[in-house]
């Protein structure tokens, strides 16, 4: 079998009673003073080949980073735990203990850093287009097509101004909202294919907020929804975007 | 069709009893796939980043007339692809490019 690593944090650190991605269940393996959480899963499933046929098929994609996910996302919060990269795979478990013992600076950096801090993400779209015939400027009967072109016109200066009130106001809310947050990290515009949303995407942005410190920051995005595009506010996450380590 | 909870495919395709799940997969996959401790494992892995994995989702929907035929229409919502057919055969065209590219470059990189 192979040691799938999930999440490392420090002892005492229960495995979730969650089964991971090859359905089985998880366990800890700790050197230290770290934990560890991994699970073991079948080469047939999990070595170099299959990966590499698996991670073309994209359903097989989704199932392995929801079943990541749902088990980091399990670990009990009150000490420091980082999530490690979907598909990080040891021949065995000496491979994370060795791990664990020849990072252990960088590691303990880094549960420092994150303490019990959540990652919280906020997006925010613009708001759906007025309707066509709301523009301002009149049709001419006389003058037909000057008056097409006017309409046109109008409505490429309206498209522009909402644009650039929109980029404003995202980074207006974005200033806001890490002023509350330990961290804050700008992600891509979801493309609407995976997002499934058609407005535009004025702000994919994800937040390290200390516990005391949410109650302000919720109250900062609802403030923020009030301008009238529309904020989603994601999470409680593990904090996945702030769980960095430079690889040697 | 289904495109709020996790990778378009047709909706016959998916098993009966299968529940669509809450989280929206493009944030799971921005953090889990993206992000996240960066350690070289034992095992050497090719994670796709978003861009392309999204890329690859549209070439799988790519054929137009079988997807219509299955019922699926997302890319009449798709403000990229919504202005008529011809638009999406170009999109296509252009996205296969552009994953040749990205599979030439991966490729010449692990030799």
């Amino acid at each position: 079998m192979l040691t799938y690593l999930y999440a490392i944090g420090r002892v005492p650190l229960e495995p979730p009673d969650r089964p991971g991605v090859d359905a089985e269940p998880p366990r800890v393996i700790v050197e230290d003073g770290f934990a560890a959480v991994v699970g073991s899963v079948a080469p047939a499933r999990f070595d170099e080949a299959a990966l590499a046929h698996d991670l073309e098929d994209l359903r097989r994609v989704e199932e392995l980073a929801r079943a990541h996910h749902r088990l980091v996302a399990a670990l009990p919060g009150d000490g420091p735990v980082a999530p490690v990269r979907l598909a990080t795979i040891y021949r065995d478990d000496d491979g994370v203990r060795r791990l664990l013992r020849e990072r252990a600076t960088e590691l303990g950096a880094l549960l420092d850093r994150l303490g019990t801090c959540r990652e919280w993400g906020v997006k925010m779209w613009s708001p759906p287009r007025p309707a066509a015939d709301a523009q301002p400027v009149p049709a001419d009967a006389e003058r037909p097509g000057t008056s097409y072109l006017m309409r046109r016109r109008a409505a490429r200066d309206a498209d522009a101004h909402r644009r650039a009130q929109g980029t404003e106001l995202a980074e207006h809310v974005h200033r806001t909202l890490s002023r509350l947050a330990v961290a804050a990290r700008r992600l891509a515009p979801q493309d609407a294919v995976l997002s499934g949303r058609t407005e535009e995407m004025l702000l994919n942005a994800t937040y390290l907020v200390r516990r005391e410190d949410e109650a302000a920051f919720t109250a900062a995005v609802a403030g923020a929804g009030a301008s009238g595009a529309e904020i989603v506010r994601t999470g409680p996450w593990p904090p996945f975007s702030f769980a960095t380590v430079d690889d040697p | 069709m289904t495109t709020s909870g996790g990778i378009p495919v047709p909706a016959r395709s998916r098993a009966p009893d299968h529940r669509q799940e809450s989280t929206n997969l493009a944030d799971i996959l921005e953090r889990v796939l993206d992000k996240g401790i960066v350690i070289a494992g034992d095992i050497r892995v090719n994670l796709l980043d978003i861009e392309l994995l999204t890329i690859k989702i549209r070439l799988l929907v790519a054929s137009v007339d079988k997807a219509r035929e299955m019922g699926i229409d997302w890319w009449e919502h798709d403000p990229t692809l919504s202005s008529g057919q011809r638009d999406v055969l170009e999109e296509n065209r252009r996205l296969r490019e552009r994953v040749g590219a990205l599979e030439a470059e991966r490729t010449r990189e692990q030799p």
